[in-house]
């Protein structure tokens, strides 16, 4: 095992990391922007290392200042943590070409999954279901408009190259999709350098359901069963959990299985994610695209299998043993994550500012994920997750439960968040029932 | 004659109205970028554009002017 790991990350997911290096003995080295310099995970990591000022790209995407901290304190291998440039092959090239460990899948594998229009192509020919849509990217809106001829109304507009919902737009007809495509081509490339775009067909009533697979250095592909993450704002996840309450057994096996071939199919190595879509009506799925890194949601996984996903990721990168026997692994009880966001619980509005108060709940059954506490500020410079409330039970209704109390009793103050919302949606007969799919949350907020 | 105020702190990412341009309600103003998200400011009445406080590139603090419509 290497002795010591650079954390390319901030906020929660850095200190989470940093939380297992260390009851690994791994000497956690942490990076920060001007912006970070008082939060947590900065003071809880063993070394930390000022990468630039606040803005993205001039720090947290700035690949030379990451590798220029880690040959600084002598790290031998970089996690990603997600987002940033945790799915960039550049950067996991650069890492490994500067003789550290990536902790991670190959560059390959990333570049070959990243691309989504690559990615539905390449598990197609495996035998994993794929919803009709494009198989190149689209040109220009005449090749937009004729490809949704075939594909049929309603469609959804998206990035190949995105992620995190950015520039997802679902088209009724060809005006809508008129309108849409172009703004979908700006944001494409300002947020991802890359204008393609794909359109799938749109399913109304649509679970989103995703697999967790670890990837072993033998060649094996594991899975740790499925997160529902049909809780959606804008089409990105505000809450999560597992087992699925929408899913049958049979439906579930066929995922797990379908998985597994995605993940075979790019020789996949580390932890990673395959989203599918489940057409609820219908009781069947489709792969949506595979995350090539931990997922923010990771700990509803955790708590119902009992498995430290950051730590199986150290040891396949040090290729290592995991910690459990694949055949032995069981799901226990129920999890649900609520993303507690920096944003007012009606409109969803971002809402920076100075944390006056942070009290979180705590408990039997109760995890927090925190990347902010009492005193910090929280800037517009990147994205609104201020903590993870994780609960698990011994089933889905004392989840519900020992989450109402947690958010009942999680105090935030100085800066508007989601909590009411939280409330909210515990409360929802809807979210109660389990029968709910992704506009939910549309239906809350009308 | 209407204020429009940032309702968070946040950087002005395009300015979409020109100052002496005629706009209806409901015309999108400036767009806004906050943890990254795009915030659409827009006019809340019909009127002109008499002012345009912020440039590309600003940052707003919450309750700072963004435009004057009259």
């Amino acid at each position: 095992m290497f002795a010591c790991v650079l954390v390319a990350n901030r906020g929660e997911i850095a200190r989470r990391v940093i939380r297992t290096a260390r009851a690994m003995d791994i000497r956690a080295v942490a990076v920060y922007s001007e912006a970070d310099a008082d939060l947590p995970y900065v003071a809880e990591a063993d070394e930390a290392v000022l990468i630039g000022p606040p803005a993205p790209a001039s720090s947290y995407l700035d690949i030379d200042a990451i590798l220029a901290a880690a040959e600084q304190t002598s790290a031998q291998a970089v996690h990603p943590g997600y987002g940033f440039l945790a799915e960039s092959p550049r950067f996991a090239g650069a890492v490994l070409d500067a003789g550290l460990t990536w902790v991670g899948p190959a560059p390959e594998s990333i570049a070959q999954m990243g691309d989504k229009i690559n990615a539905r192509n390449l598990v197609e020919q495996v035998g994993v279901p794929v919803s009709a849509g494009t198989r190149e990217p689209l040109a220009d809106l005449d090749a937009a408009l004729a490809a949704a001829d075939r594909i049929g109304y309603p469609v959804m507009i998206k990035a190949s190259a995105g992620g995190g919902g950015i520039g997802m737009t679902a088209a009724a007809d060809p005006g809508q999709l008129a309108a849409g495509f172009e703004t979908a081509r700006t944001r494409a490339e300002r947020f991802f350098g890359n204008p393609a775009i794909l359109l799938e067909r749109y399913v109304e009533r649509a679970r989103h359901v995703e697999v967790q697979i670890l990837g072993l250095p033998d060649g094996r592909v594991l899975t740790l069963g499925e997160r529902d993450c049909s809780v959606q704002r804008r089409h990105q996840k505000v809450a999560e959990e597992s087992p699925s309450p929408g899913v049958s057994p049979q439906l579930r096996a066929r995922m797990l299985a379908a998985a597994v071939q995605a993940g075979e199919a790019v020789g996949y190595v580390g932890a990673g994610t395959v989203e599918c879509l489940v057409d609820v009506t219908a009781q069947d799925f489709t792969f949506l695209e595979m995350n090539t890194r931990l997922q923010v949601e990771h700990p509803v996984t955790e708590l119902v299998t009992g498995i430290d996903l950051v730590e199986q990721q150290f040891l396949i990168a040090a290729g290592e043993q995991i910690t459990f026997d694949p055949a032995r692994l069981a799901s226990r009880g129920h999890a649900i994550e609520l993303r507690v966001y920096a944003e007012d619980s009606k409109r969803f509005l971002p809402s920076p500012g100075l944390i006056e108060e942070w009290r979180e709940p705590a408990g039997p059954g109760i995890r927090v994920d925190a990347g902010y506490t009492a005193g910090n500020r929280v800037t517009p410079y990147y994205d609104p997750l201020l903590a993870k409330l994780c609960v698990h039970g011994s089933d889905r209704q004392e989840a519900l439960d020992r989450a109402a109390a947690a958010v009942a009793a999680f105090s935030i103050s100085g800066l508007k968040t989601n909590l009411q919302f939280h409330a909210e949606l515990l409360e929802s007969p809807e979210f109660r029932s389990g029968d709910y799919d992704t506009s939910l949350v549309s239906r809350m907020r009308p | 004659m209407a204020e429009v105020r940032a309702e968070m702190v946040a950087n002005v990412w395009k300015v979409v109205a020109a100052e002496g341009e005629s706009v209806a309600d409901g015309d999108t103003l400036v767009i806004l970028e906050s943890m990254k998200m795009e915030i659409p400011v827009l006019a809340e009445d019909a009127g002109t554009v008499t002012r345009l406080a912020v440039a590309e590139g600003d940052v707003v603090q919450e309750g700072d002017l963004i435009a004057v419509i009259e």
